[in-house]
């Protein structure tokens, strides 16, 4: 196939997994929709549970959900697979039209960053089926990601300025594609917590609906956590990676560029968020709104930062 | 945020005697430095941390572009002093920048200090003693087995050794038990974590010290020598003195910018050659990611312009041939670029001074009159000049930019204009005195820069200690394992084992392997009361889990 004809195959496969992800979400929809029951249920599935041998009961074990809620949950992560393979295609065959890594602009970046939301959240669908409930609220930014995406920031498939033509692109930006998608996940259980404890708070209410087939608040809190702890090594490697580069690119390892800056106060926050959890008084909510401010100034700085204002990271090619 | 230690008794019980002013004074330093050093005044001071360096990004800073800074200064004339007084062009060399950060840096180091003091200590502590009712630890397990107790306590031993537990076995009135712990790595990688950042910052400040950078632009041809008198621009730290500066020329021989076929850019390259002072020099090409590195110094091309030539022959004959001026570019794209040539020895008098301004295009295009560039690469190079007579004001005293005109000198009226044209190359014009002014062609210059940073690879080591405490931290777990055995009155022995786990996810799996490994472990080694079958090896390793 000529380039041509590859950037085009990468266009139809991005409508091709908005197309699927929206599928996705109405399959997630049914699955909460037919998952209304009353509460009682579960806690007794859940008591008879505690007797395995294995020790006290995981929250996030939640009981055997009847057959059409498992049937459209099958369906919707199903759907969400093959829209993060379709979307895998889209980089791939942006990357071989163009003949370098598909992260050379704005679009491309942001496309990858979704992609490893996905990626996460089925990992953490496959390993503990729980947390499938997940996905409406995963899915459901996804699609919207997917959709700003498509609508302002697409650039025709290009060749990369001389400046990120280097081996660090591979290294640098691969990981903060990483760390990005990892935090998004992050800040999303985060902000299901917030609901999720809310409503817990409130005891619950009779029949559940949406909230009441989230996984639990502690559940969420732990996942939020969890992937917070991938993630900050990730972004800590791709802050000193972007160092590395810089040094050779632009004379200087660290000079306060706007996106450098933007960068620093994720990782700020980030780490404030990792204390603020282990630390009394700041334990459960705070910690939690700390996460959710940790993804703000991720996307602050993908969006302001790029479209806005202007320093050595202006690669964007959006006008 | 008001108690942050857990409440002390204090001598207050004693009323008569007031502790003495030194005393109090102590009390009260003590007690701030408690507050300082808690885990809550961090976060707080982390989150200022992220505040004060947002203002660093929105508005412009002086680190980054003077002339940015200039253009704020005319827009917002009565805000700006106010905000230039609160250093909010400066904010990452401020004053309260550099207090927040200290601060948290004297937060972390009066927290992990004593942390290291005590995990120095730990190292070479056994682990402690079990609790009395090992049921109340986070995971727990109670496992019969036929074994006597010291039998079945060996049985735990060996199986935590195989795990890289450190053990130690007590005899309490209990019966006899047994505390084992690993993961002590993890408070490592904490402390290293922490530690490093301390010596980041240290590697950061003495590289603003002792580090110096200068930028010059060279037109091809043209050779520059390491010193602060060549740069066009320099800035040095308080310990730089200028003659410590290392021995260095560096010549530009040929300069090659390199397109796509959609006019991106795909590399710029430099030949150079560069030594000591008096040397012959080596030659080497440098470009975009790819600097010369020499003996702690770095060389870098940061952008790249063009020069016109211009020959001017004056109406008696006398021809200054090929002066140029280099020409910065206004727009990278195109490479459309302006500039100035100024010409203060021309004339007999002061106010007998030619000056040319204008506007270079690689590629031009004249429409209605108008030259705009269209490519970047130099496939028709023409120049839009404007030619000025007068006094340029040089010697005034005043500094003023060599890529411009002086425009307060064309306001007095002290410049006036004196025809106007646009060339291309082998044209020229003639101004009203008969002068000629011909366009004769361009060089290309580099943008080069010098930079030293005696801090960086200190920085960098520190930033690798960074990650690689961060991973020791947030990836191992710190595990603690008790287990009694008591002999149980209708014979055998009661084994319980309890686990405390710290980090990262929950212990609840692992120790349900653990005893599950135990459980086959004892069973393997019962005296043969269960069937033969199995009875005969008592060192399985690994059980099915």
């Amino acid at each position: 196939m000529s380039a041509d004809q590859l950037s085009a195959l990468s266009d139809t496969l991005f409508s091709t997994s908005v197309g699927l992800y929206s599928l996705a979400v109405v399959a997630f929809c049914a699955q909460l929709a037919f998952g209304r029951r009353p509460v009682q249920e579960r806690e007794l599935v859940g008591a008879a549970g505690t007797g395995a041998p294995a020790g006290p009961s995981r929250p996030d074990a939640l009981p055997a959900d009847p057959p059409a809620v498992r049937r459209w949950g099958r369906v919707a992560v199903l759907l969400t697979a093959a829209g993060a393979l379709t979307h895998a295609g889209v980089l791939v065959a942006r990357g071989l039209a163009t003949d370098r890594l598909p992260w050379g602009n704005m679009y491309e970046f942001a496309t990858a960053v979704v992609l490893v939301a996905v990626v996460a959240y089925l990992v953490f669908a496959v390993r503990s089926p729980g947390l499938r409930h997940l996905g409406l609220f995963v899915l459901g930014p996804v699609v919207l990601s997917m959709v700003a995406i498509g609508l302002f920031l697409y650039v025709q498939s290009g060749p990369l300025v001389a400046a990120l033509r280097s081996s660090w692109l591979a290294v640098h930006v691969s990981t903060a594609i990483l760390g990005f998608g990892i935090f998004f996940v992050s800040g999303i259980a985060s902000v299901l917590y917030l609901v999720r404890s809310r409503y817990e708070e409130r005891g619950g209410g009779a029949d559940g609906g949406v909230l009441g087939r989230l996984p639990s608040a502690a559940t969420l809190d732990r996942v939020a956590h969890r992937t917070a702890v991938f993630g900050f090594p990730i972004w800590t490697f791709a802050v000193i990676a972007g160092a590395i580069w810089a040094e050779s690119a632009w004379g200087r390892f660290w000079g306060w560029d706007p996106k450098e800056t933007w960068a620093f106060i994720a990782w700020v926050v980030y780490a404030a968020y990792l204390h603020a959890r282990t630390t009394a008084g700041w334990r459960g909510r705070p910690a939690a709104w700390v996460n959710v401010v940790g993804l703000g100034v991720m996307v602050f700085n993908l969006l302001y930062v790029n479209m806005v204002s202007t320093g050595l990271h202006s690669y964007g090619g959006v006008n | 945020m008001t108690t942050t230690a857990p409440p002390r008794p204090e001598a207050a019980p004693t009323p008569p005697a007031r502790p003495s002013a030194a005393r109090r004074l102590g009390a009260f330093a003590l007690r701030q430095w408690r507050r300082l050093t808690a885990m809550r005044t961090a976060i707080v001071l982390l989150f200022l941390l992220a505040l004060a360096a947002i203002p660093g990004s929105l508005l412009p800073q002086r680190s980054l572009s003077q002339s940015a800074v200039g253009q704020y200064f005319a827009d917002h004339p009565t805000l700006a002093p106010v905000l230039d007084r609160l250093y909010l062009f400066d904010v990452f060399s401020s004053p309260w920048f550099a207090a927040v950060y200290l601060l948290l840096f004297v937060s972390l180091i009066g927290c992990v200090l004593p942390r290291a003091l005590e995990h120095a200590r730990a190292l070479h502590t056994p682990p402690p003693p079990a609790p009395r009712r090992l049921t109340r630890l986070p995971d727990s397990a109670r496992l019969p087995t036929p074994l006597p107790p010291a039998a079945a306590l060996d049985a735990v031993e060996e199986e935590l050794r195989v795990r890289r537990y450190r053990v130690v076995r007590r005899e309490r009135e209990g019966g006899a038990e047994l505390s084992a712990e690993k993961g002590l790595l993890k408070e490592t990688g904490n402390l290293v974590f922490h530690l490093a950042l301390v010596a980041l910052l240290l590697g950061l400040a003495g590289g603003k010290l002792w580090g110096y950078e200068g930028s010059i632009l060279v037109t091809e041809g043209q050779r520059f020598c390491n010193a602060f008198q060549q740069y066009d621009t320099y800035s040095a730290g308080a310990m730089v003195e200028s003659g410590d500066l290392s021995p260095l020329c560096v010549g530009l021989e040929d300069f090659r910018a390199e397109y796509e076929q959609d006019l991106t850019a795909a590399s710029f390259t430099a030949d150079v050659t560069y030594g000591a002072p008096g040397e012959e020099g080596r030659s080497t090409t440098i470009g975009v990611n790819d600097p010369l590195r020499v003996d702690g110094d770095r060389v870098y091309v940061t952008g790249h312009g063009f020069s016109p030539r211009f020959t001017v022959t004056l109406p008696d004959g006398t021809t200054f041939d090929d002066v140029s001026a280099p020409f910065l570019p206004t727009e990278q794209s195109t490479m459309a670029s302006e500039g100035a040539l100024k010409l203060p020895d021309l004339g007999a008098g002061a106010d007998d001074q030619l000056a040319l301004q204008g506007f270079f295009a690689p590629t031009g295009l004249v429409q209605a009159g108008v030259l705009t560039s269209i490519d970047p690469r130099p496939l028709a190079p023409q120049v839009a000049v404007v030619a000025f007579r007068g006094y340029l004001g040089l010697d005034s005293g005043l500094p003023q930019s060599v890529y411009s005109l002086d425009a307060s000198q064309i306001e007095r009226g002290r410049l006036a204009e004196v025809g106007r044209a646009n060339l291309s190359v082998g044209e020229s014009m003639t101004l009203p005195d008969g002068t000629t002014v011909a366009f004769t062609g361009y060089s290309e210059f580099a943008a080069v820069q010098v930079s030293h940073d005696p801090g960086q690879l200190w920085v960098l080591g520190a930033a690798v200690a960074v990650l690689a405490g961060l991973l020791g931290m947030l990836l191992l777990r710190r595990e603690r394992v008790f287990a009694r055995a008591a002999a149980d009155p209708g014979g055998g022995t009661v084994l319980d084992v309890g686990a405390l786990t710290r980090g990262s996810g929950d212990g609840a799996p692992r120790f349900a392997a653990l005893t599950d490994d135990l459980r086959a472990v004892l069973a393997a080694r019962a005296p043969t009361r269960t069937p033969p079958s199995d009875g005969a090896a008592p060192q399985t390793g690994g059980a099915p889990a």
